[in-house]
C-alpha cells in the first residue's frame, strides 16, 4: 500500500544554483502524479529530493521538510533508511551488467538479508509479473545478463528491480524517454497498473504521458511549482497563464 | 615515421634473436633440465643447483626466488592498491585526491637503486628487529605448531623458520610490494572510474550503503580490470632487479622459509653477469634473461589485454 | 511510513558496521601506502643531506677504504649516458608517435604497435642490458659508454612513443583541418602545425621517459660498467648515478653508504622536479591556444 509526501517549503541547490524554490506539494497515495515541465525546470531535482539521491552530488544542499507517510525523511532517517523504502527508476535504464536477470532484479533483496532461495524466487517472479516482464523473461532469468535485454525490457526489468523490495513510493524519472513508442506504452500500461497500489511520482516532459497515467500533475518552472491540480484540470483549464502557454507549446 | 614506429617491432625481434642466439650454448648443454634439474654436492649431500667454478648451472632457484618474492609482494600490494583506490575514487574528499594521487604517483618515480639503498639500511634491521620476530613467534607457537603442523609450514620448518637475517625472500617481497603498489593502484582507479555512475545510482537507490555501492556497482563491474592491473603489477615485480638484488641475500639455494636467502632471476644475472667466469656461464646468464623475457612479455601481454578490455581503448598510462 | 521488508535492527546494524569497517580499512591502507613514501624520502633528506657539500659534486670517489671524495664523475658521467641515450631514443620515439597519431590511426598496423610499445615498457631493463652487450659490448670487446647510452635509448623508444602519440591526439581536429583548408600538404601540416602545438607535451613525455631512464643501474651493469675516475669517453667504461649508488650501497665501509644517501637524494630531487614539472604542464592545459 502506497503513501503520501508532504512536502513543505523545499529548497534545493547545486553549489550556488537555488535550483528549487520554496515547493510546497501534497502527493496524493496511491495515485500517479506527473511532474512537467520545460528541461532545467527543476523536476528531476525535486524527485531526487524525494529519495534524498540529491545529496549524492557534494555540492548539493536541500532544506525544507519532506514526509513520507509519518516519517520525515531529512529528520528522522538516514539516506539508506530513505532509499530502503522509496524506489526508484531511472531516465536511462541501468541494469547490473554483471548481473543476471535474477540477480539484478533480487539485488535489493539480496542487500536486504534475504537469502531464503524460496522466498527469492517467489519476490523475484512476483516482481517481473509486476512489471510486465515475466513471460519474456521466465526461461532464461539466471542464463541471461541484465544488460542483454532490449532497452524497453531494461527499462521493466529495473521497475522490477526497485518494485522487488516493496517502497510504497515510486518515483520514476522520465522513464520512457530513452524507450521506443512500443515499449513507453507498455510502461505507461504498466503505470496504469500500479498505481493503485503504490504512490508513483513521474516526471516527464511527454504530456500526452501524463495526461495518460497521471491523476495529478504539477507544472514546474525556473525552480518553482507553478500549479498544482487534478491532471484534467491542468490540460483543460489551466489557472495560470504560464501553465497555459506550456501546455499549447508557446515554449518549453 | 612508420620505420620509428616499426622499431619497435625491431627492437623486440632484436632482443629476442640476440637472447636466443646468446644462450645457444648453454642450451645445447642442459636442454629444458636448465629448469628443473639439480645436482648433488658430493660433500653435504644437499641440492647443488648453480656452481660457476665447477660449471653446474641449473636455474630452479632463480625461478623459485623470482615466483616467491613476487607472490609475497602480490600479497601485500593487492589489497593496500586496491583499498588506495577505492578510497581515492569513492570516499576521499575533493581536496585531498589531487595531492593524494601524486604521492602515489611519486613512489613509482623513484628508482629501484634507491628502493634497494633504502631497504639495506631501514627495512632489513626493522624487519629482522622487530616484524620477523613477531612472525616467528606467531608460527612457532606451540599451539599453532599443533593445529597447523601437517602443513609443514608452520614451526622451525616451516615459512618462517630458520636463521633470521633480515636479508631474504621476504625482504625482497616487501620491497617489491611497496614498488608494485603505484602501478596497481593507479590503474585501478583509472578502471574504476571508467564505471559509468548511473551503476553507482543504481544501487544507491535500492538503499545500498556506500560499502555495497561500491561492492556491487563499482567493483564487480571493474573486475576484469582490476584483475589486468594485478597481474601487470606482477609483471613489474617479476622483472624487478636491483632492489631484489640488494636484499635477497644472493645464494642460489631453494628453502621453504621466506626468511632464508635466495636469488632471483633478474638479481643473479645483475649479479654475476659482468664476472662470468665462462662462455657457459655467461650463456647461463642469458638464458635465464632469456626465459625472463619471455615470462614477462607474457604476463604482460596477458595484463595489457585484460585492461584494454575494459577501458576499451581509450589510453591508460602506466609508466 | 511502514517498511515493508521487516525491519531487522541487528541486520541494519552490521551493514552500517560493515561499511564504516570498509571506510577505515580503505583510510588504513591509504596510510600504509604513503608512509613508505614519507619514510624513504624523510630518510634521504636526513642521511643524505649532511653529506651534501661542495665535494660532492666536484670530486671523484676516493679509493676503498678513505673518507671523502664525491661523485662527480658519475654525475658527468650520467649526463653523458643520457645524451646518447636521448640521441636514439627521442627522434625515433617522436616519429614512431607521430605515425601513431597521425598517419597510422585506427590501423591494426598501429594498434599492434602500440600494444607491443606497451609490452616493451614491461620487460625487464636487465633483459636491455643484456641486448646492447650483445650488440655493441662483444663485437667492440669492451665495455662502453655507448653501449650503455644504446641499451637506456632502447628503454627510452617505446615510452616517448607512446606519450608523443597521445599528446598528439590531443590536438583538436580543427587545428588539422584548417591546416588542411589552407592548402597544407599533410606530412607538412603534421609537422609544422600539430607537433608545435602539441610540443609541450610531447617534450614533457620526453622528460617523463628522461627521468624514468636517469635511475635506470641494471643495464649499464654490464654496458658502461661504471668507472672510478673522470671519462668524458663514449668508447670506455663510464660512471654513473645510479650505478655509483648501488656500488657504494653493497660496500662495506660506512664513509660509501653516506656518499651513496646523498647521491641518491641528488638522483631522487631531480627526478621529482621533472615529474613536478611534467604535472604542472599538464594541469596547466598543454594546448593552450590550440582552440
Amino acid at each position: 500500500m502506497g503513501v503520501g509526501i508532504e512536502v513543505t517549503n523545499l529548497n534545493a541547490w547545486y553549489g550556488a544554483n537555488h535550483t528549487l524554490q520554496d515547493i510546497n506539494l501534497p502527493i496524493p497515495a496511491n495515485h500517479a502524479t506527473a511532474l512537467i515541465g520545460p528541461s532545467g525546470c527543476g523536476k528531476s531535482t525535486f524527485v531526487r529530493c524525494l529519495n534524498r539521491m540529491h545529496e549524492t552530488n557534494p555540492i548539493a544542499r536541500v532544506t525544507g521538510s519532506v514526509r513520507i507517510g509519518d516519517l520525515d525523511i531529512y529528520a528522522d532517517a538516514s539516506p539508506v533508511e530513505v532509499r530502503r523504502r522509496v524506489g526508484m527508476v531511472f531516465q536511462r535504464p541501468n541494469p547490473f551488467p554483471t548481473m543476471s536477470i535474477y540477480d539484478n532484479v533480487a539485488s535489493g533483496l539480496k542487500l536486504n538479508g534475504y537469502s531464503n532461495r524460496k522466498a527469492l524466487d517467489e519476490i523475484v517472479e512476483r516482481s517481473l509479473k509486476h512489471a510486465a516482464l515475466w513471460d519474456e523473461v521466465k526461461d532464461d532469468l539466471k542464463k541471461k545478463s541484465g544488460a542483454s535485454l532490449s532497452g524497453g525490457q531494461q527499462q521493466r526489468m529495473c521497475i522490477a528491480r526497485a518494485l522487488a523490495v516493496d517502497p510504497e513510493v515510486l518515483l520514476m524519472d522520465e522513464p520512457a524517454s530513452a524507450l521506443d513508442p512500443v515499449s513507453t506504452s507498455k510502461i505507461e500500461d504498466l503505470i496504469f497498473q500500479l498505481k493503485s497500489q503504490y504512490t508513483i511520482v513521474i516526471v516527464t516532459h511527454n504530456m500526452q504521458q501524463a495526461a495518460r497515467v497521471a491523476e495529478k500533475t504539477g507544472f514546474f518552472l525556473n525552480g518553482r511549482m507553478v500549479e498544482f491540480d487534478s491532471t484534467h484540470k491542468i490540460f483543460t483549464n489551466p489557472s495560470d497563464k504560464r501553465t497555459e502557454d506550456y501546455i499549447t507549446g508557446r515554449f518549453g | 615515421m612508420l620505420a620509428c614506429a616499426a622499431s619497435i617491432f625491431c627492437i623486440v625481434a632484436f632482443i629476442a634473436s640476440e637472447l636466443i642466439s646468446q644462450s645457444q650454448m648453454s642450451w645445447h648443454a642442459s636442454g629444458l633440465a636448465f629448469f628443473y634439474k639439480f645436482n648433488v654436492d658430493p660433500q653435504t649431500g644437499l641440492p647443488l643447483f648453480w656452481d660457476p667454478v665447477n660449471g653446474v648451472f641449473y636455474a630452479l632457484p632463480f625461478l623459485y626466488g623470482t615466483l616467491v618474492s613476487s607472490l609475497v609482494a602480490l600479497v601485500i600490494a593487492v589489497p593496500l592498491a586496491v583499498g588506495v583506490a577505492i578510497f581515492l575514487t569513492e570516499m576521499c574528499p575533493g581536496f585531498l585526491r589531487g595531492p593524494l594521487a601524486f604521492l602515489t604517483e611519486l613512489l613509482a618515480a623513484i628508482p629501484s637503486v634507491v628502493y634497494g639503498l633504502w631497504a639495506i639500511f631501514i627495512l632489513v634491521p626493522l624487519l629482522r628487529e622487530h616484524i620477523s620476530p613477531i612472525l616467528i613467534d606467531i608460527f612457532g607457537a606451540s599451539g599453532v605448531v599443533k593445529l597447523f603442523g601437517w602443513t609443514g609450514l608452520v614451526g622451525d620448518n616451516g615459512l618462517f623458520g630458520g636463521v633470521n637475517l633480515g636479508l631474504g625472500l621476504l625482504t625482497a617481497g616487501v620491497i617489491l610490494a611497496i614498488m608494485i603498489l603505484p602501478i596497481i593502484a593507479s590503474l585501478t582507479r583509472e578502471v574504476m572510474s571508467t564505471v559509468p555512475h548511473s551503476q553507482r545510482e543504481a544501487a544507491l537507490a535500492l538503499g545500498a550503503t556506500r560499502w555495497e555501492m561500491i561492492r556491487i556497482a563499482v567493483l564487480r563491474n571493474a573486475r576484469i580490470g582490476i584483475v589486468g592491473s594485478i597481474i601487470l603489477g606482477l609483471g613489474r615485480a617479476l622483472g624487478e632487479t636491483m632492489a631484489v638484488a640488494m636484499v635477497i641475500g644472493n645464494t642460489a639455494e631453494i628453502h621453504r622459509s621466506l626468511l632464508s636467502t635466495g636469488h632471483s632471476m633478474a638479481s643473479v644475472i645483475a649479479n654475476e653477469f659482468a664476472e662470468a667466469t665462462s662462455d657457459l656461464h655467461r650463456s647461463a646468464l642469458v638464458e635465464i634473461g632469456l626465459a625472463l623475457f619471455v615470462v614477462t612479455i607474457l604476463v604482460n601481454g596477458l595484463a595489457r589485454l585484460l585492461v584494454w578490455a575494459v577501458t576499451r581503448g581509450n589510453p591508460v598510462r602506466v609508466h | 511510513m511502514k517498511a515493508a521488508i521487516p525491519k531487522n535492527r541487528m541486520r541494519d546494524n552490521m551493514r552500517t558496521a560493515t561499511d564504516h569497517l570498509a571506510t577505515g580499512l580503505a583510510i588504513l591502507a591509504t596510510i600504509l601506502v604513503v608512509a613508505p613514501l614519507f619514510a624513504i624520502f624523510g630518510y634521504l633528506i636526513y642521511k643524505g643531506a649532511s653529506s651534501l657539500n661542495l665535494a660532492f659534486f666536484t670530486q671523484i670517489p676516493k679509493p676503498e677504504g678513505e673518507v671523502g671524495g664525491g661523485m662527480a664523475n658519475a654525475i658527468v658521467g650520467s649526463g653523458v649516458l643520457l645524451a646518447i641515450a636521448s640521441c636514439l631514443g627521442v627522434p625515433i620515439g617522436i616519429g614512431g608517435g607521430i605515425y601513431l597519431a597521425e598517419f597510422g590511426r585506427g590501423t591494426r598496423l598501429a594498434n599492434a604497435i602500440r600494444f607491443t610499445a606497451d609490452v616493451l615498457n614491461g620487460v625487464p631493463s636487465i633483459v636491455m642490458g643484456i641486448a646492447a652487450y650483445a650488440l655493441i659490448v662483444v663485437p667492440q670487446h669492451r665495455f662502453s659508454a655507448f653501449s650503455g647510452g644504446v641499451a637506456l635509448g632502447i628503454m627510452m623508444i617505446p615510452t616517448v612513443t607512446r606519450t608523443t602519440e597521445e599528446m598528439l591526439l590531443m590536438v583538436p581536429n580543427s587545428v588539422r583541418e584548417a591546416a588542411l583548408g589552407l592548402g597544407v600538404p599533410n606530412w607538412r601540416s603534421v609537422l609544422s602545425i600539430t607537433l608545435r602545438t602539441a610540443s609541450p607535451g610531447v617534450i614533457t613525455g620526453c622528460m617523463l621517459a628522461f627521468a624514468r631512464v636517469a635511475g635506470e643501474t641494471a643495464p649499464l651493469l654490464f654496458t658502461a660498467l661504471g668507472n672510478q675516475f673522470w671519462s668524458l669517453s663514449p668508447s670506455h667504461e663510464i660512471a654513473a648515478l645510479p650505478l655509483q649508488i648501488y656500488i657504494y650501497a653493497i660496500s662495506p665501509y660506512d664513509d660509501q653508504h653516506r656518499l651513496a644517501w646523498a647521491g641518491s637524494l641528488v638522483l631522487i630531487a631531480l627526478i621529482v622536479l621533472a615529474v613536478s614539472l611534467v604535472r604542472y604542464v599538464a594541469s596547466r592545459g598543454i594546448l593552450k591556444g590550440a582552440s
